[in-house]
Order: C-alpha cells, then structure tokens, then sequence
C-alpha cells in the first residue's frame, strides 16, 4: 500500500517553523517511515511544476507556515489546497498573522519607502524599488505583487486545521500527525492544542495572587527576575491568562513571559482584545491619574497585545486615511 | 449621493446609572440625536474590548461606554475595570487611526438624564465631522480576489 503523502510550504516567515519539523530530532524517521513527502522546498528539491503535475487531492496533508503577502504566495497555496485533502495552518503566522502581520500596521508605499529609501544602511542612488515587471536586456522579468495588507491563510484559502505556536511545539506536531494517520482529527477548522489557558499548565501557577494587583508594569531588562514567581506578580506583561496552552509553558521556564504566541482559546475572537482586558483589569489604581501612568507603563500596546495576531483581529489593519 | 451622513453610535450603558438616566431622558421627553444603539449591560465592567471592536468591525462610526461615577459602582468596582481597560484601548485605537472622537467613556448617574442628552448630541456632532469610520473588509477566500483588486487601485 502506498504511503499518505505530505507536503509541507513557507510563504511571509522567519523559517522557525520548518527548524520545528527538523526538532523532531530521530521523531522525523518514524515520520518519514509514515509518510512520503512529496513537497518541502526547504528541504528538498522539488519545484513548483512538480507540485503542478499532481492530480487534484493528490496529497494528503499539506502544511503551510507564514503569512500571505503576496501574489506568488497566494498563487502557490491555491494550488496547494487543490492538491492536499487537508490543509493545516502551521504556527502563528499562518494562523493568525503572526509577526510579519505587524506590517498593516504600515501599508506597501511606507513600507517600501523605509526599506528602499530611508534606512540608514541604504545605499539606492537611483531610488529603485521593485517592480512587478521590469525589463532586462531585451527580456521582461517578473517578481511577485507585494500587497498592501498581511494575510492570515484563511483569509487567502480555505484552512482544515491550526497548529499554533511560534514554532508549533513538537508534541503538538507529533500528535496532529498521529491524528491524521489514525484519522482521528476533531471538527474542521479546529485548533490542534489543548483548549485551555497557559496559567492552567505553568508551573508557577501557585504563586500567582488570588487577587493580582499591579503597582507598575515592567520589563525584563529592568528587573531581576524571580524564578519561581508568578511573572505577572512581578510586574511583567505575561500574556499567560489570555493564551492557549499546549507549549509547555517554555519561556515561562526559561524565565521570560508569555507573549501569546498561542493564540487565544475557542472561547475568545479577538486575542489582542482580550490579552489588554486582562492586562488592564490588574492594574491597582483607581484614579485617572495612576490608571494612566500604570497603564502607560505598557510599552507598544499594539505590539505587545497584537504580537502574532494583527492580522486576525476584529481591526485587521490600521485604517487607511 | 446627496444624502447626509448619520452616524451609528455603540452605546454600551449600565444597568444601574446610565440606562436609568437614558430612560429618565425618555420620560422627562429630552431630546437626543437618534443615532445611538443602547446596549444593556448590568455593569460597565461587563464591556469586554472586544465587544468594542466588534462594533467597530460590524459598523459602528463611534462607540461610548455609560458607567456610574467612581465610588457609586453597584459592584463595587466593575466601573473602574472599564476604565483601565479605557486607557489602555486608547492608545491602541489611536495607533489603528481610529480618531479619539469615535471612542469615549462618561459616568452618568441615574439622576443625569440631561448628561445623557449631552453627550449623545456631542458625540453625533463630532462624528458627523469626521464621517463614516468605514473599516476596510476582511478578506475570505471567496473574496480575496475582489480586494486585491480594489487594494492595488489604492496603493499604486
């Protein structure tokens, strides 16, 4: 009997996610043992035409990690959705956006002024930026449409399943892969993790405060911090309460607070929104006058409530003017 | 198009001070800009910024929260969550362009029917300037393609 095959595609990200496949360490061969891959660019040397060769629904599985940003990407995961039965989001970038979705905060023209005009380490005497078409020595020569607005995957195709994370943890990977083998996937459009908040699984749950009250927000460079204690009680902007579980709560242990790169639970629509309702209910003041300075105390509040999941928030993008 | 614009107003208004004081605006027969949508809710610590957000996604040209003055909190302290929540939403509808108009919090006792009629009128003369809010759709994949073509008219 032939084996499942799987695909796997990077479009807007940092590469992250694919190391995630290869931190499957000596896990990958019972993988491959399973599986055949049939597409992993990174990895393998197989081209777009290849891909194109295959019968519709050819694949089993393809996992697709980045953001969508532009042209080639879109072309690229239309037709892998028509060549996989399964298509599953992989990591924060395709699920909800991610870090490269911080760009609606800017759209392509300022985008491409900083990047192409006024960086300080630019050297353009020409001013060139780039075009979609331009000609060489007689001969056109084509690069892909940069868009204006970063895409979260569903937003460009239909999605079946998410692994969040920033990367996925290799648990989660191993158990989405075992479900699909086993055919034993939850209802489409689920998350891949468990549904419950980080504060549930850390470690250092039990020192957190029944009655949390926040004098000031702090940063980690500032402080020493504590490796025992509840960060959020230290005054750090741990994001833990308002994301989802299933990362083994890493950098808590490794002493640095949650930045949601979870995403939120299936109870909550706007993460951002609801990580700076959590963030702002703890802040001890009453008065005007501390409630903002405790609150101002939050560097970057789009930044840090909207880190990976701009693009998937009820305001999407900065609103043009 | 000649048409003017109204705006529509979110106005999320707590059970005990300022929906009585809308009310007592009814029956004392003031009269308010018709532009606004009142919410119910038992506290203005109930208003969740995503239910803010999700009146701006749906259509909303500006959103108001009504809550009791500090101190008189039927729940003790649920008015000063909403205004911590408050201070930290601004800045971040401030970095999405949205204009500080479109976004406000007022303590309106029971007793304050006129503050009621006050801040509506203000709020729907302030708007009425600004225009419509008008967020740009999210995509779906059914229409991706439409708003790729709109977006390239935009960006060129």
């Amino acid at each position: 009997m032939s084996k499942p095959k799987v695909g796997f595609y990077w479009c807007a990200s940092c590469g992250g996610c694919e190391e995630a496949v290869v931190d499957l360490n000596e896990g990958v061969l019972d993988v491959v043992e399973a599986v055949d891959i049939v597409f992993w660019p990174v990895a393998l040397d197989f081209k777009r035409s290849d891909v194109e060769a295959m019968e519709d629904g050819e694949m089993a599985v393809c996992f697709i990690n980045g953001a969508i940003r532009n042209s080639e990407q879109k072309e690229m995961v239309e037709i892998l959705r028509k060549k996989s039965g399964l298509i599953v989001a992989f990591g924060s970038c395709s699920h909800m956006g991610g870090i490269p979705g911080l760009a609606n905060l800017h759209d392509k023209e300022s985008i491409f002024n900083r990047v192409y005009h006024t960086v300080p380490t630019i050297d353009n005497p020409d001013g060139t930026i780039p075009q979609v078409e331009t000609s060489v020595c007689g001969t056109t020569v084509e690069l892909p449409e940069f868009w204006d607005t970063v895409r979260t995957l569903n937003q460009v195709i239909d999605v079946d399943y998410y692994l969040p994370g920033c990367a996925p943890p290799v648990n989660l990977i191993v158990g989405a892969v075992t479900a699909i083998l086993e055919g034993k996937l939850p209802e489409k459009g689920a998350v891949l993790a468990p549904d419950k908040a980080l504060c549930d699984e850390c470690d250092r749950r039990e020192s957190k405060p029944e009655n949390l009250c926040i004098d000031e927000f702090k940063r980690p460079y500032q402080i020493i911090i504590d490796e025992e204690e509840c960060l959020l009680a230290q005054g750090l902007l741990c994001l833990g309460s308002a994301t989802r579980a299933g990362c083994d709560s890493i950098c808590v242990k490794g002493n640095m607070p949650c930045t949601g790169c979870m995403g939120p639970t299936s109870r909550v629509n706007d993460f951002g929104a609801k990580a700076l309702s959590a963030m702002a209910s703890v802040a001890n003041a009453n008065d005007e006058k501390d409630v903002k300075r405790i609150i101002g105390g939050i560097a970057d509040p789009v930044g840090s409530f909207n880190k990976y999941s701009l693009p998937a928030s009820y305001l999407h993008r900065k609103v043009r003017k | 198009m000649s048409e003017q614009f109204e705006p529509k107003i979110v106005a999320f208004f707590c059970n005990w001070c300022t929906y009585t004081a809308a009310d007592l605006a009814g029956i004392s027969r003031m009269k308010y800009a018709p532009n606004v949508r009142v919410v119910r809710l038992m506290c203005s610590g109930r208003v969740d910024p995503q239910f803010i957000l999700a009146a701006f996604r749906d259509g909303a040209d500006g959103v108001l929260i009504g809550g009791c003055h500090p101190g008189d909190c039927h729940y003790q302290e649920g008015n000063y969550k909403a205004l911590r929540r408050f201070h930290l939403l601004k800045p971040v509808l401030e970095e999405m362009n949205i204009e500080d108009e479109r976004f406000r919090l007022e303590w309106i006792s029971a007793s304050e029917g006129d503050k009621v009629q006050k801040v509506i009128n203000e709020m729907v003369e302030q708007i009425t300037k600004l225009g419509p809010l008008d967020l740009e759709p999210i995509s779906t994949p059914e229409t991706l393609d439409e708003m790729l073509e709109k977006e390239q008219e935009i960006a060129v």
